[in-house]
């Protein structure tokens, strides 16, 4: 189970840190989901993993341990609303450019115009 | 049990839903409420400050749980200090705001900004590592509705990239927190403190990569290159009372960086040393001469402004990675300055736009109301150049000081002494283009002129420079104020007991019951 749940972890996060770099806001927005999902389990795993036993210490001998579990709640709700606040600006931002390029080389025209020679060079 | 040191959270997290569900159409009702809350905060964090100033450590337990199992606020020198420099920026900026009209722009900028305010709080007073990363979060969720206030493609566009590289930290923090649970059992900074001595020197592996994680997280929140490249186009393309007001915020990343790596990772712990000294100071140095440089570079003056935080935030880490008692007060001096300069110069550039078409370092036809905006830039741009009289200058001199008799002398001098010349001919030349320049432009023949920004918006400005005056003017007492700041965070003995001796509600009820 061990290294199952390890490479789990390591799966998610490379596939989430290749998709983070790339060039367009909806693949690298799947990237940082990925990298949330591969940190809540790891979170999970930082108790130690136990099966079968409750998280409420009433025998000491068979319990585990509950303080990963409140944490990982707690990151999935934030990751959860982070993640629509991030697709929410970046649809606006790619509704009024027209353009979901993550990188700022592209500034729009009537917006400042000095840089009609960057976005040429670019196109 | 004294409750003064949550109100700072609480009075913001309560006003903040007032505004927005009782007082949702009235933009007056919003600025006496957003107002007066902030005025309350100056008044408590003054009080919470002038407490701690003896050397006390205020303790507030959470629902009354002992430390280790329960929350806990903490209130030392260095926290009460912090918060109270946030509270003054911050009532400033509201004052700029409203004056300028910035917050009747957008909806919800009084909510928002009273949200961030409960979020920097937080994480400064806070003693519990989760709770610095929820704090982290409650700040950061406010910061990406003020960025985007008032909308526009371009800021959208820029908030997307702030966005992203917080959420990719914030995922980096949680691995760091993963870790050091893992390898400790606790996320108590105290409790930490005494466990992470007790690792034993075969089995450090865990604790280094949490504690280089840990270091990346507050870096990028500190703004240290090369992690900073979400700083220049999201402060630049800000409004510039947010802008202004995220000057606070590369400095909650410095105050992270001082208490974890003085509390729980001390310089002279075995398993992560030459983490301060080896990985720290280069990165500094470099961030300083790239945040200098790009104050020579700049096209517009609001790139310009967030340059020169991020070689700001490079003299202060440059202070703190010395780690020595003379470095961190130097560091702590220097950071109050740049808070409130970095805050002033945000807000000038915005003076600066009156009249102007853009920002663009071009000669334009003058400002509105120029002669008074030119003399506050000038005072800005040299207390941020670092050049006397102003507190700037004391503040590298300290630096320079403590950096003396360390082995890399001859490197921190040369980087600082050069880089303050390249800043110095950078702002010169942006002043130069700005002001005296734009005397020499023809106005256009049908230009109307724009109206001067108005009379609370030179207040607001005003307040702030009168502070960095001030904090020349009483640079004496200030030093020696951050010289026992720095002497409690390096004997945090005071600080560990009254964390983990008060006692509180256990879990085991004998023991706990009273």
């Amino acid at each position: 189970m061990e290294l199952l749940v390890a490479s789990a972890i390591g799966i998610l996060t490379s596939a989430g840190l290749y998709l983070v770099l790339r060039l367009r806001t909806f693949p690298v927005i799947m990237g940082v989901s990925l990298l949330t999902y591969a940190v809540n389990i790891f979170l999970f795993a930082s108790g130690r993993l136990t099966v079968g036993a409750p998280p409420i210490l009433s025998n000491a001998a068979n319990y585990t341990d509950p303080l990963p579990q409140a944490l990982v709640l707690t990151a999935i709700v934030i990751s959860f609303g982070m993640t629509a606040v991030i697709v929410m600006i970046s649809l606006g931002a790619y509704l009024g450019g027209d353009d979901d390029h993550i990188d700022d080389l592209a500034a729009t025209p009537e917006a400042d115009p000095n840089t009609d020679l960057n976005t040429e060079g670019t196109q | 049990m004294t409750h003064w040191i949550i109100l700072p959270i609480v009075l913001p997290a309560f006003l903040a839903p007032f505004i927005v569900l009782a007082a949702r159409y009235h933009i007056t009702i919003q600025r006496v409420i957003s107002v007066f809350g902030t005025l309350c905060l100056v008044a408590i964090t003054a009080g919470l400050s002038w407490q701690a100033s003896d050397g006390t450590v205020t303790l507030y337990q959470l629902s009354d749980w002992a430390a280790p199992f329960g929350i806990v606020l903490v209130g030392d020198r260095l926290s009460t200090l912090m918060v109270l420099l946030t509270s003054a920026l911050a009532f400033f900026v509201l004052l700029y705001a409203i004056g300028s009209g910035w917050d009747n722009r957008g909806r919800h900028f009084h909510a928002l900004f009273q949200f961030q305010l409960m979020g920097i709080m937080g994480a400064f007073l806070t003693g519990d590592l989760f709770n610095l990363f929820v704090f982290f979060e409650v700040l950061l969720i406010a910061s990406y509705g003020l960025m985007i206030h008032t909308g526009g493609t371009v800021r959208l566009r820029a908030g997307v990239q702030y966005v992203l590289y917080n959420l990719l930290g914030s995922t980096l923090f949680l691995f760091a927190l993963g870790a050091i649970y893992a390898e400790t059992g606790t996320l108590n900074m105290a409790d930490l403190a005494g466990r992470v001595q007790l690792i034993d020197a075969s089995a450090t592996v865990g604790i280094r990569i949490a504690a280089v994680l840990l270091l990346m997280v507050f870096a990028v929140k500190a703004a240290v290159v090369p992690l900073h490249f979400w700083l220049p186009s999201s402060y630049a393309e800000a409004p510039a009372p947010v802008a202004a007001l995220f000057a606070i915020m590369t400095k909650v990343g410095a105050y992270a960086i001082i208490r974890v790596y003085t509390l729980i990772f001390p310089p002279d712990l075995a398993a992560t040393a030459g983490l301060h000294g080896w990985w720290l100071l280069p990165t500094a140095l470099v961030s300083l001469a790239i945040g200098m440089v790009g104050i020579l570079a700049a096209k517009q003056l609001d790139r310009l402004a967030a340059f020169a935080v991020i070689g700001s935030m490079g003299m202060v880490m440059v202070s703190i990675s010395l780690f020595t008692p003379a470095g961190m007060s130097a560091a702590l001096y220097y950071i109050v300055h740049s808070t409130l300069a970095a805050g002033a110069l945000f807000l000038i550039t915005d003076l600066a736009r009156a009249g102007r078409d853009n920002l663009d370092l071009t000669p334009q036809p003058p400002v509105s109301g120029a002669p008074l905006t030119a003399a506050l830039f000038f005072v800005a741009a040299i207390a941020m150049a670092g050049l006397p009289p102003f507190s700037g200058f004391i503040g590298k001199l300290l630096i320079l000081n403590a950096a003396f008799d360390t082995a890399y002398a001859a490197w921190i001098w040369a980087v600082i002494l050069i880089a303050s010349l390249i800043s110095v001919v950078g702002f010169a030349r942006a002043g130069s283009v700005l002001f005296w320049k734009a005397q020499s432009v023809e106005q256009g023949e049908n230009a109307e002129p724009s109206p001067a920004p108005s009379g609370l918006s030179y207040v607001a400005v005003g307040g702030l420079v009168t502070l960095l005056v001030g904090h020349t003017v009483f640079a004496g007492p200030a030093t020696q104020y951050t010289t026992a700041i720095s002497e409690q965070l390096f004997a945090p003995e005071r600080y560990l007991s009254t964390v983990l001796e008060t006692p509180g509600k256990l879990s085991d009820q004998t023991e706990g019951a009273h």
